[in-house]
Formats: structure tokens, C-alpha cells, sequence
């Protein structure tokens, strides 16, 4: 495809009207294009027009509360979001996560700017910390990029992505346990430059395998896409 | 403000309080608190986008409960995804408005509900215009109106691809057209769409001049 016709395809992509493959070939281009991103926000704001041109129609009251029950019910669970890890971890746990890192091959990591899993947290980065620490972990080697899963005796499990890089525009990665036919979500994240790792939200039993998608920005019940990657542990 | 947001984290001012002040903020402030978790503040986007988010799901999945589905999935991203917006990639209502229907979207073509029939005739329309949507009715006949003035192929490219949830390719399937010319339509419409939007935008922004819907 040339320049010209991927240029124009940001009208088509505004309006979710590109097909899967043109779709992942224009993200792709997006992320190094700043005209295309400067074209796109004009582009989105005619199609959010479009939606305010919908016929009218009103919800039924009980959506509210059932979206902000369910918010209340995540609020209990899930420690908030945060887009960065910014507080140093504690010093020895991230000392023995650094050795464990070292083993693990990841000269480069950086544990404290590195840990950055959407819907995480520091507590949730010790976590990891303490995973990659734990003497009893199992390591296994992911399917592809040289990454590694690390399952503690517990089922608390990381992975350890030391090249995946940031997700496409408007996407994130999404993690998944699967056991059987049915994928469990295990976390949405995002990836920097460098290393990343991610705790993983749902233990991983023995046998399970752990696969990571590419999925909309905030993730999704099941998979949409074929995985990026696979460990089975 | 930032010790003002910080103030707002869950839990901070009472609830009541809370609700009066986020009233008086704009889209994009709500979504920053919404970043910190304030449920107080996600119910205050509902409150403004619920009815257009439903309306642009309705039109799309033309199912009453997959568009239910549809809208509560699009605010639990909104919840979980709030600290990636960029206020400089687009506005709040846009952005919002864009998960609305990406997941329109994908439901519509995972249920595999396109039908042939031409779009519009089945959508039962139940709102009634009422003056807490003043502003979303004026919005809605200025985008028509812009609409009308496109080519007809243009519109019914633009139409079917938004509305329908086509790819471009199911259009070309659909239509009996070259997918080069459905391209051609799409990015012409939609550019010329534009155009007319930015000549008949006037003074009054819709999105800040509205009136309030709680």
C-alpha cells in the first residue's frame, strides 16, 4: 500500500469502517504519522457528530445503576489504575526481584519504572516483585519474544515481556488464563520501550496456559484476536 | 486544581456536596477525577452522555439489550481506561462517544445482525424531544442537514459504514461497487461531512451550551 492510500484511510478508521488486516496496517502507520494522528482528531470529531445524529432514545433508568453497581463491585476488588508505577518499591523486595530479574536474563530492568500494568498499583508492582523473588517459582518460557512466565507455588504469576513495546493506538494488551476452552481475563495492560512486567489478576494453575491479546483500550470479556503470545505453565 | 482533584479522590467531600460542584465541570475535568476513581464523577458523564451513547448504540445494534450491553461495557472502559485519555487527541464527549460505538460495532458484527433491509425504518424511536436534550436535537438537525447536502452515494457510503457497522469491504460486497470507489466515497464524504460541520458551527458550541441533564 502506498503512502497516499494510507493516509486516506484515517477517514475510514475514524468511522470503525476499516477491515481487520487494513485496520492493523493503519495502527501500525499511525504510531510513526503525526499528520495522520492531527487528521484523525478532526475526523473523530465529525463521526462523534455522526453519533449525536443517531434517532433519539432513552435508556432505561436501571442502566445507571446497574453500571455504577458494577463499578462499586470493582472499586471493592481492584486497587485504582494508575498510568505509571511512580513510587520506588520497597527496597528488599525490589533488591531480590533485581536478582531474580538478573536470572531471568533482564539485564535492563528497571523494576521501578518497568512495572506498569493497567489497573495496578504499587501494591500490586510488589506483587510482582515478590513473584519474580519467590525461590519456588516455575519459569516458562513464552512462545515468542524471549519472555518468561513466572508462576509462584501459590498460582500468583507474572509475565516478563522484555521487548513487547506500547500497544497500537486506542489498544492494550489483555492477558488470559486459559483452562480448557474457556479464557479467563487476567489483566488489561500497556507496555513501555524496554522491559515490562505484568502481575497477572487471576492465578494460573498448574497446566493452564497464559496467553496475551491485542484488545480495545480497557479490555474485553473474551479474546477478539489470535494471541500474541502464549506460556503454558 | 490539582489539590482540588486530589480533595475529590473517592470518598473525600460527601456525596452530596460532591455532586453539586462536579455539575459545574467540564467533560474532560470529569474524566480526570473518573481517573481517580470517583464514581461520583462517572455517574455525572452517564448522566450527560447516557441518553447519546444509548441513542448511537440503539442505531447500531438495533437491539434493545445488546445496546444496554453495549453502554455498560462503553462506561466500564470509560471507568478502567480514564487515565489514558489525552484531552488533546479529542474531547471528552468525543472520546466517549467513540468507545460507545467501536463496541457497537463489534457487537453488531458479532451477533451478526446486519440486515438487509435500508437502515432507519426499524429503530423504534422512544425518546420524545424534551427539553433536557435541547441540545443534542439541535446538534442532531445540523448534522443532518449536512448530511443531505453530501452526493447520495457519498451519505449512503458514510451511512451504512458508520450506522451499520460495514467495513469497507463488506460496503464494496454490498453496494456491487470496486472497493477502491467505496474507499473513494468514504474518505470524500466524511471529508466533505466535515466541512460543512466546521462552516454551520456557530458561536454556540453544543457540547459546552447545553443544558444541564440531571
Amino acid at each position: 500500500m502506498d503512502e497516499q492510500d494510507i493516509h486516506q484511510l484515517t477517514a475510514a478508521y475514524a468511522l470503525d469502517a476499516l477491515d481487520p488486516d487494513e485496520e492493523r496496517a493503519y495502527e501500525e502507520h499511525l504510531a510513526g504519522c503525526a499528520d495522520c494522528r492531527e487528521e484523525l482528531v478532526a475526523f473523530r470529531e465529525t463521526a462523534g457528530s455522526l453519533a449525536l445524529a443517531a434517532p433519539p432514545a432513552a435508556p432505561p433508568s436501571a442502566l445507571r445503576d446497574r453500571i455504577l453497581d458494577t463499578v462499586h463491585e470493582e472499586r471493592a476488588t481492584v486497587v485504582p489504575f494508575r498510568r505509571r508505577l511512580a513510587t520506588p518499591l520497597l527496597g528488599g523486595i525490589a533488591a531480590a526481584a533485581a536478582a531474580a530479574a538478573l536470572a531471568l536474563g533482564l539485564y535492563g530492568l528497571d523494576l521501578r519504572s518497568d512495572v506498569s500494568a493497567l489497573k495496578s498499583s504499587r501494591q500490586s508492582a510488589q506483587t510482582a516483585a515478590q513473584i519474580l523473588a519467590s525461590p519456588n517459582a516455575r519459569q516458562v518460557a513464552v512462545s515468542s519474544g524471549g519472555g518468561t512466565l513466572v508462576v509462584a507455588p501459590s498460582g500468583a504469576a507474572a509475565l516478563v515481556l522484555p521487548d513487547l513495546g506500547p500497544a497500537p493506538e486506542g489498544k492494550a494488551y489483555e492477558a488470559w488464563v486459559i483452562e480448557g476452552e474457556t479464557p479467563r481475563p487476567a489483566g488489561v495492560f500497556d507496555a513501555t520501550r524496554g522491559a515490562t512486567v505484568v502481575p497477572l489478576t487471576t492465578d494460573v494453575p498448574g497446566g493452564a496456559t497464559v496467553a496475551v491479546t491485542v484488545e480495545r483500550e480497557g479490555g474485553v470479556d473474551e479474546p477478539t484476536t489470535d494471541p500474541i503470545l502464549t506460556a503454558r505453565s | 486544581m490539582a489539590t482540588l482533584l486530589a480533595s475529590w479522590t473517592a470518598g473525600g467531600m460527601p456525596a452530596q456536596g460532591m455532586r453539586r460542584e462536579l455539575v459545574h465541570l467540564s467533560d474532560e475535568a470529569l474524566v480526570a477525577l473518573v481517573a481517580r476513581s470517583s464514581d461520583a464523577a462517572l455517574a455525572e458523564l452517564y448522566d450527560r452522555f447516557g441518553r447519546a451513547a444509548y441513542a448511537l448504540a440503539l442505531r447500531v445494534v438495533r437491539d434493545a439489550a445488546l445496546a444496554e450491553d453495549v453502554v455498560q461495557e462503553a462506561f466500564l472502559a470509560i471507568w478502567r481506561s480514564a487515565s489514558r485519555y489525552v484531552p488533546e487527541r479529542a474531547k471528552a464527549a468525543t472520546w466517549i462517544l467513540t468507545l460507545v460505538h467501536r463496541r457497537a460495532v463489534d457487537s453488531v458484527r458479532r451477533e451478526e445482525r446486519r440486515r438487509a433491509a435500508p437502515l432507519g425504518d426499524d429503530v423504534p424511536a422512544t425518546a420524545e424531544a424534551s427539553e433536557d436534550v435541547a441540545w443534542m436535537r439541535l446538534e442532531r438537525e445540523r448534522v443532518q442537514r449536512a448530511l443531505a447536502q453530501l452526493p447520495d452515494a457519498q451519505r449512503e457510503a458514510i451511512e451504512l459504514a458508520y450506522y451499520g457497522g460495514f467495513t469497507q469491504s463488506q460496503l464494496a460486497e454490498r453496494l456491487g461497487q470496486p472497493l477502491g470507489t467505496i474507499k473513494s466515497r468514504v474518505f470524500n464524504g466524511l471529508t466533505r461531512l466535515r466541512e460543512l460541520l466546521d462552516e454551520t458551527d456557530t458561536e454556540q458550541d453544543p457540547w459546552t451550551n447545553r443544558t444541564s441533564t440531571s
